[in-house]
């Protein structure tokens, strides 16, 4: 379970850019965190990792306090932190494999990675994700000949590698066409529903948010404004939380939407 | 259309392109200060014309001297020179970009520490300060005349060129690549060899292809000073005004820059 | 494939077997011939000196401090003329260096077949040569001097300034010039608003760049007679003169500092 007390963040340039973030995402819970840019979404999941380090309150991994944590402390912390990025963030010019196993660096020595030694039970585990994911045929392609939704599998394979018990997902779908995105999130929510973990997911397509999370939590100039269930997203809230605009057709949207995917997987 | 457009009443407005600097004063200003100085620099040359003149002839017989050039007559110490230099540019590359990328390393900003970065940039501007042949002079003079001084000075030399701008290849990598290495749990030494040398293998062959081919040419150079290669045949060639010779090296430092070049230039190609 | 399926796990190799081969060949080779040139060089070398050098270095570090400041008074006219052999230098090799690219840039050059490739050799036999031998040359022909410095730094600038100004122009965006042609210019209207204006950005930067490196360059021309404030260093190293010798190394360090300034502020204000 992560739990958040009183999270705060302030930019050495004197942006503040959350305040007081008070959150609890249990194992298995799929998370969706909505607002416009510049809200504090990535810094928030930056945060729990410390890739971006928190200036106030504390951050819990079940038992472990995450903000206390020294250096190497740290380290072994994020193994069991999973991150899928926006714009996919693999290393160019790895293949697919040396990409998915960089997932296992935590649990492997220097030498060991240096030398792509890994232990045979990672290199099984590797398959059986890249498997899953619909990826094992292109082991050894270099990720910059992969197309937008083949990195973003890559990317997941790699997060999930690590045994995580959370995800920290930023922005997954950001630079992927309609249908590959639908596909991207429902293979992130199928795969946290498999393993039980909880998921943070940063997203500003709000209709994709409705569709697969069970819970949305808003957040408005670094500040949590709403925290509840995907239906819950009336006119007035996202008015609160993104500003005025016409919402009723975004809502309606969503309905049909809802509807279609029903039906689809229902036809399956 | 044409006629209709002529035929128009002109709106007595005139267009100019406007100027590159705004102020008139400025802008003549600038352009008198530059043909002040030009002509203060030109008439302080003090050119010995008859000193030139006298020397036409002799250009030319040196144009002529490339036709054919004479690799007979010093042939042997051609060949030593070239090995000499050879030997030179192997050892300094390799020996220079092997300090060179851990000063790399240190000097990037997004890296290291600020007190290791100013250290490593530190380094960096002092071997970049003085050109190689003034490092060899002093080299020669503590180590003796032969290529270990030139060795020394390119190898030193090396680190200031490779050093700087390989630091600044990786200050430009892709931040969000590294990122997501470091989320895993990687520890910096993995952290270097997943995210950072993948980025930046590239550039760490093709600065090495350039730095092989500057300090071939540098390498004929610290000879005029006693550092060893083929300079010191060049030195004697130029001074006892054997023009076919000095063409002949001429022409074989150009074939192996040639050389160089091209093939750098493949495997470059190769590793893209 | 790098992937070896034994009965049912699957075995992973970064590299196929004959390609991890190759790498470790060409590493073992390469291994190989550093050592020999290693070998060789240190077979021509006096250890005994190289053993002693640090004793000769503080000796040397004691004799050349503090430096000789009244000896400033003569290095000034050393230094303008330095100056001036690269900035005039500069500006020969611009002059010339630009209709060389034009030549040698593909989309711009008369003819690929016998214009190109007399640019491409004028470009590359100016840039194999370094400077400072470029000068032992034209001191040889003209007498030493300024001039034969000037004229160095100008023939070694030729290439260096052509090349990097030819690929600028092989890189321009074909679609503007592209626009210009469909107005019906002609050819050197089309030089003028189509591709002069897409590189005088890069010619800028080139110029200043090339500049800076001049400066440096035109310190040691004196050694071989070419004027500038080598002259100096060359003969105060050669009395033996150490004082001297190390206010003129504060010189040139000062003088590289100062160029690299200006041209650090002129190429942003060009950009």
């Amino acid at each position: 379970m992560l739990r958040l007390e009183d999270l705060g963040k302030r930019y050495k340039t004197g942006d503040q850019a959350l305040t007081g973030i008070n959150l609890e995402v249990p194992k298995g819970q799929v998370m969706a965190l909505i607002g416009p840019s510049g809200a504090g979404k990535s810094t928030l999941i930056r945060c729990v990792n410390r890739l971006v380090e928190p200036t106030a309150g504390r951050a819990w991994l079940d038992d472990l306090e995450l903000t206390a944590l020294g250096s190497g402390a740290l380290r072994r912390a994020r193994r069991s932190m999973g991150m899928i990025f926006q714009e996919y963030a693999l290393v160019e010019r790895l293949s697919v494999m040396e990409n998915v196993l960089s997932g296992r660096l935590g649990y492997v020595g220097f030498w060991r990675s240096f030398a792509r030694k890994f232990p045979q039970s990672d290199i099984d585990q590797a398959f059986r994700l890249l498997e899953r994911v619909g990826l094992d045929h292109m082991v050894d392609k270099r990720a910059d000949e992969l197309s937008g939704g083949q990195r973003q599998r890559v990317g997941i394979a790699r997060a999930l590698i690590q045994n995580p018990e959370v995800l920290l997902v930023d922005e997954p779908t950001a630079s992927l066409d309609p249908k590959t995105s639908r596909q991207i999130m429902r293979l992130i929510c199928e795969l946290c529903k498999e393993s039980n973990l909880a998921a943070v997911i940063n997203i500003h397509d709000v209709l994709l948010a409705q569709m697969f999370a069970e819970r949305i939590v808003g957040l408005q100039l670094g500040e949590i404004v709403y925290d509840g269930p995907p239906n819950g997203l009336t006119p007035e809230v996202l008015t609160q939380i993104y500003g005025e605009e016409d919402w009723a057709a975004t809502i309606e949207a969503v309905d049909d939407d809802d509807n279609n995917v029903e039906e689809s997987a229902s036809g399956r | 259309m044409v006629d209709s457009v002529t035929t128009l009443p002109g709106t007595g407005r005139t267009w100019s392109r406007p100027p590159f600097i705004k102020k008139p004063w400025v802008r003549w200003g600038v352009w008198l200060a530059v043909a002040i100085y030009l002509f203060v620099a030109i008439t302080s040359m003090e050119v010995d014309w008859s000193r030139v003149i006298e020397g036409l002839p002799r250009g030319k017989k040196f144009l002529l001297a490339f036709l054919p050039p004479n690799f007979a007559s010093r042939w042997d110490s051609i060949v030593d020179g070239i090995y000499e230099s050879l030997w030179m540019t192997v050892t300094s590359t390799v020996v220079g970009i092997g300090l060179s990328i851990p000063i790399a390393l240190g000097a990037a900003r997004n890296l290291s520490h600020p007190i290791v970065y100013y250290s490593c940039r530190g380094i960096v501007a002092l071997s970049r300060t003085f050109p190689e042949i003034i490092l060899a002079i002093f080299f020669v003079k503590l180590f003796g005349f032969g290529p270990f001084a030139g060795f020394l000075a390119l190898s030193i030399a090396t680190i200031g060129f490779y050093a700087k701008l390989l630091a600044e290849d990786i200050e430009d990598m892709d931040a969000v690549q590294a990122e997501a290495v470091k989320a895993t749990g990687a520890g910096w030494l993995q952290w270097l060899n997943y995210a950072v040398q993948p980025q930046v293998m590239p550039r760490i062959i093709g600065l090495g292809m350039y730095r092989f081919d500057i300090n071939f040419r540098e390498s004929a150079v610290v000879g005029i000073v006693g550092g060893g290669g083929i300079g010191a045949t060049l030195l004697t060639a130029f001074d006892r005004y054997e023009f076919d010779s000095a063409a002949a090296i001429l022409l074989v430092i150009i074939g192996i820059v040639m050389a160089v070049e091209y093939s750098s230039g493949i495997i470059r190609n190769h590793i893209k | 494939m790098a992937v070896v399926e034994r009965g049912s796990t699957k075995i992973w190799h970064r590299r196929e077997r004959g390609k991890q081969f190759a790498i470790w060949a060409v590493w073992l080779l390469s291994t190989a011939i550093f050592v020999y040139c290693w070998h060789l060089i240190s077979g021509k070398t006096v250890w005994f000196f190289v053993m002693d050098a640090p004793a000769q270095a503080i000796d040397l570090a004691a004799r050349m401090t503090p430096p000789k400041w009244s000896y400033m008074n003569s290095l000034w006219r050393p230094i303008w003329d330095t100056i001036n052999i690269a900035t005039l230098g500069t500006v020969i090799a611009l002059i010339i260096a630009v209709p060389v690219a034009f030549c040698a840039a593909l989309n711009t050059t008369p003819s690929v077949l016998f214009v190109r490739p007399v640019a491409l050799f004028i470009i590359v036999s100016s840039r194999s040569i370094n400077s400072l031998i470029w000068a032992l040359m034209l001191v040889a022909i003209v007498g030493p001097g300024i001039f034969a410095g000037v004229i160095a730094i100008g023939l070694r600038s030729i290439g260096f300034c052509a090349k990097l100004l030819y690929e600028a122009i092989e890189e321009i965006d074909e679609t503007q010039v592209e626009a210009i042609v469909a107005t019906g210019a002609s050819g050197p209207q089309k030089l003028i608003y189509g591709i002069v204006p897409q590189v005088m950005a890069a010619f800028a930067g080139i110029s200043v760049f090339r500049w800076d490196i001049n400066i440096r360059e035109s310190t040691v021309l004196g050694l071989v007679g070419a004027g500038g404030i080598g002259l100096q260093l060359d003969a105060s190293i050669s009395t033996l003169a150490w004082t001297q010798v190390s206010l003129i190394l504060l010189a040139i360090l000062a003088t590289v500092i100062v160029s690299e300034w200006v041209s650090a502020k002129v190429r942003h204000a060009i950009i």
